[in-house]
């Protein structure tokens, strides 16, 4: 039986892969011809379809994730207002099984960073100057790390990104929310109570 | 007590666990509505750990995303063709008989989008918070509920332990002063808004709808309002209840009844937010200025009058949008050429949708070469629609008429465009691809749509107006 305990991160260190590009939807990540299924793994390989597959389903050159020099990229690098649109899960899951582990950029839509933290998909929000030298530095490494809250680049300072500090908590001590909703059972037994019934 | 608003009486009231700066609060979900699409890992993962669910009487499900609204494959005449489809309609079926959640499946006279039923069966009531795995479900705000759109491991959270783990969002106040133009409607009045606040103006907000221009609205209306706010990145949007609501909810299956109903409005009245109540930003306009509006780009937030021109930028997010459309800076936008109009989804798919459609189209014919589909948003709407006669003046003029469902909004149930086609639109969303790989969206309001459909060209509904 699953018991619900999460995978426990402490930190990320990997090369990046960019993606220029603000306002990446939901759909561009993970088209909805490909939700309809009752599995939530093996969505990688659709992972960006329009944008990485031709009408022939042949790879497009010029799309950063079809170079072969980037293909072991953990960390995507993106514009702002990353995964707005559609609440799909399936685009945290396809960037989880391409292999991201963390995305970094401007800022985020809501439902997708509650979506990313659920999955062990780390959001990273980062200031324009800091942006910008991700952008202009494509495939280097670099560690997100989670106790101290920063992202380190080559020969630079740890910038401190901003998380949730439970969202934290959770990702360093590898704990389930579900397991941490159910332990408040008496409580919701009481305001069930308390409304009659 | 300092003032609160509605947001803030909503949220208090449903706080099982306040937030903390260590913890976010846990709060209860009053009505969970459930779907094909993105539910059967969450029931996959209660099974996984052997919990059942919590309240499935506060629990109702629908099929609308991936089921097809083709007839005959409804009616059972043929079966679903695509077979993953089919999978999860039978997986919805058979984890809502396993949990005892009611779920208004094929051939259910009550089946439709699931942002259409909730209402139309007086499930949606004022004061409630109201959860689904869809972005879209900000739409029931319109009644002054705090409705907003979950991820799949959150589906699962709400089904085992009716709750969620929520940090309390900021408030965001849009004021509508006077009163739209004859021939301009809630969805252009929206579309305005997103091109005011962008895509992501709303991004950890909640919108409160206020103003003159508001309160004038119906409930259709104000649902077309409360629908898009996620397209400005806020994940829900709410208008205070009024006389408009409560008069729009008596009598539903759902609602209270006799004096239940009158005790119910009671309290429904104490939820408008006090006056004095502060609100963290604001954005105040003038409905008076308020054109019928079209998009012309990859989001929401690039529209313009359709009587106006794409404005001239240069950068380069701006030109891959307008290349994807095949369009070019300082373009009119009356007299583009359409190729498909869709008059449907949980934005624009009620009775008054199709009436202001009805209205452009009776006794006039689609130009040719134009495809329309009129999708009803439940079956409810598609038997009032009958009974009126417009599915009579819709195909009179060309058009499909079909089962209630998502349809062509999320293109994932057999209904798209063919790659590169224009669509004149009535959904949310005009992402790349969203209709069909290589479509081109122009998202409108009903009436733009069905000027576009008889002319075959972006058209001011305005000027075919009997």
């Amino acid at each position: 039986m699953d018991t619900g305990k999460a995978a426990v991160i402490r930190s990320i260190r990997s090369r990046t892969v960019v993606l220029a590009a603000d306002d990446v939807d939901t759909d561009q990540i993970i088209p909805a011809r490909f939700l309809t299924t009752t599995r939530r793994d093996g969505f990688g390989d659709a992972l960006f379809a329009g944008w990485r597959f031709d009408a022939k389903g042949l790879p497009r050159s010029g799309f950063a994730l079809n170079d072969a020099a980037f293909r072991d990229a953990a960390v995507l690098v993106a514009g702002r207002n990353f995964g707005c649109g559609s609440s799909r899960e399936h685009a945290a899951w396809a960037l989880r099984d391409y292999g991201f582990r963390a995305i970094v950029c401007a800022s985020f839509a809501d439902i997708f960073r509650n979506n990313a933290l659920k999955n062990g998909l780390v959001p990273v929000a980062v200031g324009a100057p800091t942006l910008a030298w991700l952008m202009a530095n494509p495939g280097v490494e670099v560690t997100i790390d989670l106790e101290t809250a920063t992202l380190r680049l080559p020969g630079q300072e740890p910038t401190p990104f901003p998380i949730d500090s439970f969202a934290r908590y959770r990702l360093l001590n590898g704990i389930d929310e579900l397991g941490y909703l159910l332990s408040h059972s008496a409580a919701i037994d009481a305001f069930e109570g308390n409304r009659g019934e | 007590m300092n003032p609160r608003s509605l947001f803030e009486k909503i949220w208090q009231a449903h706080e099982v666990v306040p937030e903390t700066a260590e913890t976010p609060a846990i709060l209860y979900v009053d009505l969970h509505l459930v779907h094909e699409v993105t539910t059967p890992q969450a029931f996959a993962a209660l099974e996984a750990r052997g919990l059942p669910v919590r309240r499935p009487g506060r629990t109702l499900g629908t099929l609308d995303h991936s089921t097809p609204t083709e007839v005959a494959q409804l009616a059972g005449r043929i079966p679903i063709r695509d077979q993953s489809a089919a999978a999860q309609v039978a997986a919805l079926e058979r984890n809502a008989r396993a949990h005892g959640i009611e779920l208004l499946g094929l051939g259910d006279p009550r089946r439709g989008i699931v942002h259409v039923i909730g209402p139309e069966l007086g499930r949606t009531l004022p004061g409630m918070t109201i959860v689904c795995g869809d972005s879209h479900t900000s739409t029931h705000g319109a009644f002054g509920t705090l409705a907003f759109g979950i991820g799949t491991t959150e589906v699962g959270h709400v089904l085992a332990t009716q709750c969620l783990l929520q940090r309390k969002p900021r408030s965001l106040e849009v004021f509508v002063e006077g009163r739209l133009p004859a021939g301009v409607g809630a969805k252009d009045l929206v579309l305005t808004i997103i091109g005011r606040l962008g895509v992501d103006g709303g991004t950890g907000h909640v919108i409160e709808y206020r103003g003159e221009a508001i309160r004038a609205l119906s409930m259709d209306e104000r649902m077309t309002v409360c629908n898009m706010s996620i397209e400005a990145g806020a994940r829900a949007g709410m208008i205070a209840p009024d006389g408009v609501t409560f008069e729009y909810l008596r009598g539903r299956p759902g609602v209270p009844s006799a004096g239940a109903y009158e005790r119910a409005v009671e309290q429904w009245r104490e939820l408008p937010g006090d006056s004095g109540a502060a609100f963290d930003r604001d954005l105040k306009l003038d409905a008076r200025e308020v054109e019928p509006m079209i998009s012309y780009g990859t989001n929401p937030g690039m529209v313009a009058a359709v009587g106006g021109s794409i404005p001239e930028r240069g950068d380069e997010a701006f030109m891959k949008a307008l290349r994807y459309m095949g369009f070019e800076p300082g373009e009119r936008l009356a007299g583009k050429r359409v190729d498909l109009v869709f008059i449907g989804s949980c934005t624009n798919s009620r009775l008054s949708d199709l009436q202001a459609a009805a209205a452009i189209l009776k006794d006039r014919k689609l130009a040719k070469g134009v495809r329309m589909l009129v999708v009803p948003g439940s079956q409810q709407v598609k038997r009032e629609a009958e009974r009126e006669g417009l599915d009579a003046i819709f195909t009179a003029a060309g058009a499909e008429w079909r089962e209630s469902g998502c349809s062509m909004c999320i293109g994932m149930n057999g209904d798209i465009a063919a790659p590169g086609q224009y669509v004149v639109s009535t959904s949310n969303r005009n992402f790349e691809g969203r209709q069909g790989a290589g479509t081109r969206t122009l998202l409108a309001g009903p009436a733009t749509a069905a000027a576009a459909a008889v002319t075959g060209r972006v058209t001011d509904p305005r000027e075919l107006a009997a």
